[in-house]
């Protein structure tokens, strides 16, 4: 019999539904396998007994003939940043250790609606600020993949690092993701898999925990670009819970896959051949290029010409709204509580956000109520907004020469954990790539491409116009079929 | 612009974060490389661009004007209100006493 484990969204919607093996097989397979890597330490808790009791719901109506979801039969690992109920929800932070939600966040409700099931909640950077998956209060998340000739523990990105690090390792077929500045596409690049941040408003943010507001969008995390497509088509859709939500109808992307790019125009942005990009990360983008090339796309460049102000505005604008967001952490109403004895409520604020927060939390918390201040408020956070639109009319210029945006998704590979943390700023420019389309609410999506000299993935990224996750669906395709990324981490977990 | 401990100090206040001196002594490098590093935002002609906080324009949508309208998010759940709170007392959130 196959191993279960080594399939895919669609391979086991479609075996579960053609009867090939039921679905409790799939959620029992990937239980163990999630049991037998504990070192990777990608998931927080692990909710085996959810994973079955969905499975054994599709099965159910399979044997009832009644008709089945889109993610029908297909166990996942949904990162600790959504809402779940029942199940602890603590964004990878001590001050919301033990949180319990009476309610379910919208994109999870979906999936388990499709037919999906939870293996855990994933691991994460705290509250979703990091690049390496290093800020997690309940330790790192390690890559499945090693640096050749070394054994060194490796990062696999973040935010979502639990996610990238389980659907790479083969622990989950799939996994949610969010992006506020680059969080799906990073880790997705660093590990070899595919990752989707749709059009801001596609996908509701209720019941995900706020990092900036304007910025957070979910999406799936997964091996193969059908597969990104049709979880997408499960996550995405109007609510009218979340006041920014998308008012409009999710197409079939899946069914609407092709990657016959004759016609389209690729475009590529001059402003992103930055110094201290790696060669084999350039020389990747060439390929990419002529990979599109061989599709039928026309090759035209481009400029962005805000590109480099558009990570200090991000680091504005994002801890801006995460000052605020994180405001509501108080010790009042849920999570933790720090309460010297015979102190005020003033001083069991205080006490309670020093214990229950992380030094990279504090940072962006600081730094965003500096920012906000009376005072500097114009010079900062109204020059940042000023900037954010100048970095999308940029995006809206070249969008009248092109169809799609082809750049690297990150400037290097992997790198090993606890080899970046002499400078905060050393980090944040590793999503130097991904933050401009973060800022613009741009579709964009990670592929992986090819293997570095080191044995390590490197992704290419796609950006589309808004709504347009279809062409970016696309041209990721017809990488994917070009690049024939096959390579997985040799298991030592 | 840069940040001494002293105003580092007074941002921590503001934002409800407990620090020692050794955390302030700590941060102001940390902050000063961030604030100089984004200082380069102001080399950017913003001449007439007006500053973005939404990037899909969008009108907040009014719900119906029905009580209840929503089940999850209406009146009526104390109960699920109150699960996760540190100290719930007679169906209040409790916190030390405060006199002013």
């Amino acid at each position: 019999m196959t191993d279960l484990t080594q399939l895919g969204v669609k391979d086991i919607r479609d075996g579960v539904r053609a009867g090939d093996f039921t679905a409790r097989e799939v959620a029992e397979s990937f239980n163990a396998a999630v049991a037998a890597a504990a070192s990777l330490n990608a998931f927080i808790v692990t909710t085996p007994d959810h994973a079955l009791a969905a499975a054994d719901k599709v099965d159910a109506a399979r044997a009832a003939g009644e008709p089945l979801g889109a993610m029908a039969g297909v166990p996942i690992g949904m990162k600790d940043l959504f809402a779940t109920h029942g199940v602890q929800t603590t964004a990878a932070s001590h001050i919301l250790e033990g949180f319990t939600p009476r309610y379910e966040s919208t994109v999870s409700q979906k999936l388990w609606d499709a037919g999906a099931g939870m293996l855990g909640k994933l691991n994460l950077d705290q509250f979703a600020m990091g690049s390496s998956n290093e800020t997690s209060y309940f330790g790192n998340v390690t890559s499945p993949w090693k640096k050749a000739g070394s054994n060194a523990a490796m990062s696999p990105g973040g935010s979502s690092g639990g996610s990238s690090s389980a659907v790479a390792a083969r622990i989950a077929p799939a996994a949610t993701g969010t992006d506020t500045g680059g969080s799906i596409r990073q880790p997705a690049a660093f590990t070899g898999i595919c990752g989707i941040k749709p059009t801001y408003g596609r996908c509701s943010r209720w019941g995900i925990v706020a990092f900036a507001s304007s910025l957070d969008q979910a999406g799936p995390m997964a091996r193969s670009v059908e597969d990104c497509a049709i979880m997408l088509g499960a996550m995405a859709g109007f609510d009218p819970k979340d006041s920014t939500s998308l008012q409009m109808d999710v197409p079939d992307w899946e069914a609407a896959l092709n990657s016959d790019l004759r016609g389209k125009k690729v475009g590529i942005p001059r402003e992103y051949r930055m110094e201290g990009t790696d060669q084999a990360i350039l020389d990747s983008w060439e390929q990419g290029k002529a990979w599109l090339k061989d599709a039928g796309a026309e090759i035209v460049d481009v400029s962005l010409p805000h590109t480099k102000y558009a990570l200090p505005a991000y680091y504005i604008v994002a801890p801006a709204e995460a000052s605020s967001n994180l405001a509501r952490y108080d010790g009042v109403r849920y999570g933790l509580r720090d309460l010297p004895e015979g102190v005020g409520l003033q001083d069991m604020y205080a006490a309670t956000r020093a214990a229950g927060f992380g030094d990279e939390v504090k940072r962006r918390i600081l730094i965003g109520t500096y920012v906000l201040s009376a005072g500097f408020y114009d010079a900062y956070y109204t020059q940042a907004q000023k900037v954010r639109a100048l970095v999308a009319r940029d995006f809206e210029r070249a969008f009248e020469q092109c169809d799609v945006i082809l750049a690297p998704t990150t400037p290097t590979a992997s790198f090993p954990l606890g080899s970046m943390n002499e400078d905060p700023l050393t980090m944040y420019l590793n999503d130097v790539f991904a933050v401009p389309a973060s800022l613009a609410g741009l579709p964009a999506m990670s592929v992986p491409a090819t293997i570095n000299a080191d044995g390590l993935p490197l992704g290419l990224q796609l950006v589309g116009r808004p709504f347009d996750e279809q062409g970016v669906l696309n041209a990721g395709l017809a990488i994917q079929q070009r690049a024939g990324f096959t390579a997985k981490p040799e298991k030592w977990w | 612009m840069s940040v001494d401990k002293a105003t580092v100090a007074k941002i921590a206040s503001l934002a409800r974060i407990r620090m020692d001196d050794a955390a302030l002594e700590q941060m102001v490098p940390e902050l000063n490389g961030i604030l100089q590093w984004v200082e380069q935002l102001g080399e950017v002609d913003v001449t007439g661009i007006e500053p973005m906080a939404a990037v899909i324009p969008n009108t907040l949508r009014l719900r119906a004007d029905v009580i209840d309208a929503d089940p999850l998010t209406g009146g009526g759940r104390q109960g699920d209100i109150l699960a996760n709170a540190p100290a719930a007392e007679h169906g209040f959130f409790g916190v030390p006493k405060v006199i002013e």
